[in-house]
């Protein structure tokens, strides 16, 4: 009876030190996991992160504020401003009806039309300047009629506003069309049920509820044309003050002067980061709005 | 007189209803889900083309395919509360009762006066600056009706009013309900699944199964339909569950 007894306490006492070394295995296997994941984090953040510290610590103030004033850098900061904000009225303007017919109504081509919007954001830069150039250039298809009235495009400025339009049109169509399928359709039926023709509703109600959506969809427009390179070299070329972006003018002063290349950098890096606070600030807003 | 004789085919069958509703008439319309219900009001409301068929009030057509007459449906002058009530967002709710004046272009003291007259009587004058959207289910469901009965509509369409309602609002909702209606004297079609409704509101009720009118009586009559009670029980069975989750959450 009491070897019985003490066999049991024997393999009682066996059972609980297995346990405990389970659970000691279990909590180094979930903490090397933590770990693990906390390294990988810490890696990708510092991937994205560490170019952008060293730009600014790469930059002393004096230098930057001085290049400031460097006629390059005024023109490029210029233009940029000029073209970009003229480029998200156009897509702005033309797109909303786009994006709207988009979501609401199917039609004969809806599938190609779709595909054909998107194109511009899978498709390399370079190859949409040298497209752009094939159709609007002197020689190109479009450009050859034009040329004949004495219009050129390529190599002007509007050349510039034509590739951002080429390359941002889809980010602003693709977010307005999300925000248009996002409006439940019973509003606009209630609107038109009230006495509003399609346009009154359109703009009464179908738009306000949208707003934020589309605003953000502008914004991303206007960060991409304000990025654009590979298109706007192709197609409109490398002038100061008439086709020299930011991009271009940074890309330029890289062969020669190191602190105005910085100088454009720190500045669209700051544009950056302002359209990211708008646009995650005005999606939480348009969030909110939907959940209502 | 609102006098319905059309045809439609939709995707699993042929909606063909035949049925008329006099001035001052409130007829309940229920079946299951998927029936046609809705269908049918947006057919009337000119949300929907039907393929063929003659829809007409007090006589004049609304949409008639053999003389080729389609309203479209802001010319309809339709009340139409919708099942989610589709109060704008975006506005509040004095700006949602006032819609529907603005696209009629009434002058601007006209459309106050109005509007204040409606809000206060269905009690919702404190309430005109908030937002629809932030409003109870019981104000949005007022709001949905006052915004459908201000602009005089010549006919009433209700989608499933009362369902977004917990059981102890709809009771007396009901009641007002009918004297709202009844107020109007135009013809109203309410859709439903709640027998509750068809006794409490109803003057004539139809049902209908896979759109065609199976059976059209009085709101006594209803309880006698076999087939439907215990259809429509469920749904009211489902419906509170629904309504108990949302008040819990």
């Amino acid at each position: 009876m009491a070897a019985n007894q003490t066999e049991i306490r024997y393999l009682g006492e066996m059972k609980n030190q297995e346990s405990e070394s389970l659970s000691i295995f279990r909590r180094i296997k979930d903490n090397a996991l933590k770990a693990g994941v906390a390294i990988l984090l810490i890696l990708a953040m510092s991937f994205i992160a560490l170019p952008v510290v060293s730009l600014f610590l790469k930059s002393p103030l004096d230098t930057t504020l001085r290049s400031l004033h460097d006629p390059m850098v005024i023109d490029a900061l210029r233009l940029s401003l000029m073209t970009s904000t003229l480029t998200t009225a156009v897509v702005v303007i033309m797109g909303t009806p786009i994006a709207y017919v988009s979501a609401r109504f199917n039609y004969f081509g809806k599938e190609i039309a779709d595909t054909l919007i998107d194109l511009p954001v899978i498709m390399p830069p370079a190859v949409a300047g040298i497209a752009l150039l094939m159709a609007f250039g002197r020689m190109g298809i479009v450009g050859h009629y034009l040329n004949a009235f004495g219009i050129s495009i390529a190599f002007t400025t509007l050349a510039v506003i034509m590739a951002q339009v080429f390359v941002s049109s889809p980010f602003y169509i693709r977010q307005a069309r999300t925000s248009f399928e996002d409006v439940d359709l019973a509003y606009e039926n209630a609107a038109r049920t009230l006495g509003a023709s399609r346009l009154y509703a359109f703009f009464t109600v179908i738009l306000p509820i949208a707003c934020n959506g589309l605003v953000s969809g502008a914004i991303m427009a206007f960060a991409r044309s304000l990025g654009e390179f590979g298109a706007t070299i192709m197609f409109a070329g490398n002038f100061q003050g008439r086709t020299q972006t930011m991009p271009l003018a940074i890309y330029t002063a890289l062969q020669g002067d190191l602190d105005a290349a910085l100088c454009i950098s720190l500045i669209l890096v700051v544009i950056s980061f302002a359209v990211i606070a708008l646009v995650k600030t005005l999606t939480k807003r348009s969030r909110k709005n939907a959940g209502n | 007189m609102l006098e319905i004789d059309i045809g439609k085919r939709l995707r699993d069958y042929e909606l063909e209803v035949e049925l008329s509703v006099a001035e001052g008439e409130i007829l309940m319309l229920v079946g299951d889900n998927g029936c046609g219900k809705t269908t049918l009001l947006n057919l009337v409301a000119g949300l929907l083309d039907p393929d063929a068929g003659r829809i007409a009030l007090n006589g004049k057509a609304l949409y008639d395919s053999d003389l080729k007459i389609n309203i479209p449906s802001e010319a309809r002058n339709v009340g139409y509360v919708f099942q989610s009530y589709a109060l704008f967002p975006n506005m509040s709710v004095y700006d949602n009762v006032a819609f529907g004046l603005r696209t009629r272009h009434l002058p601007r003291s006209e459309i106050e006066s109005m509007v204040k007259d409606h809000l206060q009587a269905a009690g919702l004058w404190e309430i005109r600056k908030a937002r629809a959207a932030n409003i109870s289910g019981g104000q949005k469901q007022r709001v949905a009706l006052a915004r459908a009965l201000i602009i005089d509509p010549g006919l009433l369409l209700l989608d499933e009013p009362l369902s977004a309602l917990d059981v102890r609002k709809q009771a007396a909702m009901r009641r007002d309900l009918r004297e709202s209606i009844h107020a109007c004297h135009v013809p109203c079609i309410i859709v439903t699944h709640d027998l509750r409704d068809v006794a409490c509101i109803g003057d004539r009720a139809c049902l209908l199964e896979k759109g065609k009118i199976a059976m059209t009586g009085g709101p006594d009559d209803v309880m006698s339909w076999g087939a439907i009670t215990a259809a429509t029980e469920q749904h009211c069975v489902a419906a509170s569950g629904e309504i108990v989750e949302t008040n819990e959450t």
